[in-house]
């Protein structure tokens, strides 16, 4: 079969492997809306500028290619932690496998079923936090998963949670293609800790929408399933209120290509939102961190934090851009991207961007690559510890800014010991 | 302890020869001093012997207890008993001075086939030891050497060799940057160690660090070779009369 070659004929292929799924007047609105909208724009092919350094082609086209399936004798994240689990095994749910869905401060609701119904809460958040997104900037991956998407979790977070709430995605299919729509609605004050693990599928695309009211707390701690020929498209869309606080880390180990992004508005005063990732990758793995942050109100803190490990030609790419729209005075932004590079082979693509309208901000950002410090390798070495541990040592205090953006201590030590466990595991 | 035999290095880099020729012993218990004027080659010795990357041994040889040195990496000379006190302590962003010293005490202990030492008992060792180094527990919490004064970097070099109490110590320049107090506190340390099994090599330019650590021994090192040796007061003649007599009297 010739490849497809245009925007449309590319757009119009994959939309013919799916339907609209059936339900109630509100979701059938947000998906004919969604459908219509990604025909417009169309799927992104490798001549979009915001997909220079990442190649869309297999998130794009009609059906997943096959991704074995990993064996590994790690014990499941988050085991330890005392959670409400809700499990998808290739994008399907898993009520077996899953915890009963009730959980003081939240109401816990399905999208395949909350979308049979002619009005729900969900239809002033579901696909519209999405469609902001688009300007200025063009996401049709997340917009077809608003269209497509059958199944997702709906969380109205009405007070502080006390227990998180754990997303767990399966992968045991090696051609499963998983699209996922969840949509979090906190009421002001409303506190919850939404954890996410697992590969989902042999490929995945995930759309996550976060509506923090005045007052309100997010916290979210993912890490993306270590098969290696697994791919991933996943887009976080927030919306924050005056004092809210959003904070979202991902680990990602692994995975021939990831594209996560991130976009978030910061709409009250006095918010704050820091985005963080930690990535190792390596030999066939592509990462890609894209975050967009506007500020649209006074005295906003934000801050993005992305390091990547990279080895045997593993490539990392960020693109993160701060906006300061006029009027956000005060605003507080601060965004860093580091890759180390463990070989020559590796590569790390970085376009980091200020805009900038306001005349009393404070912004800064960088972005470096580098190899491992051979002053520090020599003291580390002359004191007695062996090359290959003082490499890790040295790798772990390299990713340690990002990790350290989790508040938890628990949540960060379970990090911390994966990443570990990786490089263990790789030691020469 | 040491033994070096007419030790000969070049810079690998720019075909540089450093040292033409360096005979040394340093016996257990004895404290040797080594002097000389800017650029004679007294760090490259002690990098060299610490196995530091950029150096080539064209000649010569170096031996811990009999043991061949130059051959080792520089993490099995440490076990093997060998420590350096660098005259430019490296910072490490990342890595907390505590886990760092912990980590290195274990990669000994496991390399010599000894037991490793328990998250309490390294604890209370190391709160002992930093006590008489005036170290605090904040400079413990911290990232190793990061932040640091210069007084402060060259006393946390002596409490990691008061940890992994090694049986040949180099300190390179150790004076270097340090006032009265912290030149009296760093030599208190050293001094604390001193010991019959433990030799030390003391690398300085100036005579004043030797007034608080007392050599039984001073070499003057000139050009890449040791031109003269002598007791303590040799270093009391260049305090004095400067290299530049000595270097002629032996030229």
């Amino acid at each position: 079969m010739a490849a497809p070659q245009t925007k449309p004929d590319v757009t119009e292929a994959r939309l013919a492997a799916h339907s609209l799924p059936g339900g109630g007047v509100w979701a059938t609105a947000a998906r004919e809306d969604a459908l219509s909208r990604v025909r417009a724009m169309g799927l992104p092919t490798r001549r979009d500028e915001y997909w220079k350094f990442t190649r869309p082609d297999t998130l794009v086209e009609a059906g997943a290619p096959e991704a074995a399936l990993f064996e590994t004798d790690e014990t499941a994240m988050f085991d330890a932690v005392d959670r409400l689990k809700i499990v998808f095994v290739d994008g399907v749910f898993d009520a077996e496998a899953s915890d009963d869905l009730s959980l003081e401060g939240v109401t816990i609701e399905r999208l395949e079923e909350a979308s049979q119904t002619d009005i729900h809460w969900a239809r002033d958040v579901y696909g519209v936090l999405e469609t902001n997104g688009q300007t200025p900037v063009a996401r049709p991956l997340a917009t077809l998963n608003t269209a497509m998407a059958a199944d997702g979790i709906l969380m109205h977070v009405t007070g502080k949670v006390s227990k998180p709430v754990n997303l767990v995605y399966h992968h045991k299919s090696t051609t499963s293609d998983a699209m996922l729509h969840h949509v979090i609605k906190l009421d002001p004050g409303a506190d919850i800790t939404i954890l996410e693990n697992g590969p989902a599928a042999a490929r995945f695309n995930k759309v996550m929408e976060v509506d923090v009211a005045d007052g309100a707390g997010f916290h979210h701690v993912r890490t993306q399933g270590r098969d290696h020929e697994r791919r991933a498209a996943t887009h976080i869309f927030a919306r924050l209120g005056e004092e809210s606080v959003f904070k979202s880390f991902t680990l990602t180990a692994n995975g021939v290509l990831t594209r996560n992004e991130c976009v978030i508005e910061m709409t009250g005063d006095n918010g704050v939102a820091h985005v963080a990732g930690a990535c190792v990758g390596d030999g066939d793995f592509h990462h890609d961190d894209t975050v967009f942050i506007t500020h649209d109100a006074v005295n906003c803190e934000s801050r993005q934090v992305f390091k990547k490990v990279l080895r045997n030609g593993a490539v990392g790419v960020f693109q993160g851009k701060i906006l300061v729209k006029q009027g956000a005075q005060k605003t507080d932004g601060y965004q860093i991207s580091q890759s180390l590079l463990l070989d020559g082979d590796s590569e790390f693509l970085a376009k980091p961007e200020l805009e900038i309208y306001a005349d009393d901000v404070a912004c800064s950002h960088g972005s470096t690559s580098g190899a491992i410090d051979e002053e520090g390798l020599f003291y580390l070495r002359a004191r007695g510890v062996p090359k290959s541990l003082a490499t890790d040592l040295l790798t772990l205090a390299f990713l340690a800014e990002a990790v350290e953006e989790i508040e938890d201590e628990g949540l960060r030590e379970e990090i911390v010991g994966r990443l570990e466990g990786w490089l263990e595991r790789r030691r020469d | 302890m040491l033994e070096i035999k007419n030790l000969h290095v070049d810079l690998e880099e720019e075909e540089k020869t450093i040292l033409k020729g360096v005979n040394l012993t340093v016996e257990a218990g004895k404290v040797h001093a080594i002097m000389g004027p800017n650029g004679s080659g007294k760090s490259t010795l002690s990098y060299v012997l610490s196995g530091r990357d950029g150096y080539e041994v064209t000649e010569g040889s170096a031996t811990l207890e009999g043991a061949d040195i130059l051959d080792m990496d520089p993490e099995e000379r440490a076990a093997a008993g060998l420590f350096l006190a660098f005259q430019y302590p490296v910072e490490i962003p990342g890595v907390g001075n505590m886990t760092f010293m912990r980590t290195a005490l274990n990669a000994q202990r496991k390399a010599r086939g000894e037991e490793e030492m328990s998250a309490a008992d390294f604890l209370k060792l190391v709160r002992e030891k930093a006590k008489t180094l005036k170290i605090d527990a904040d400079m413990l919490k911290r990232p190793v050497n990061v932040g640091f004064s210069g007084g402060e970097k060259k006393r946390n070099e002596i409490l990691q060799m008061a940890m992994l109490e090694p049986k040949m110590c180099i300190l390179d320049e150790t004076d270097s940057g340090l006032d009265v107090d912290a030149m009296k506190l760093v030599s208190d340390g050293v001094n604390a160690l001193r010991a019959e099994g433990r030799g030390f090599l003391v690398i300085t330019h100036y005579q004043r660090l030797l007034d608080h650590i007392k050599p039984d021994v001073v070499h003057i090192m000139a050009d890449g070779r040791i031109v003269k040796t002598g007791g303590p007061e040799l270093a009391l003649e260049v305090e004095h009369n400067g290299y530049t007599d000595i270097l002629a009297e032996v030229a």
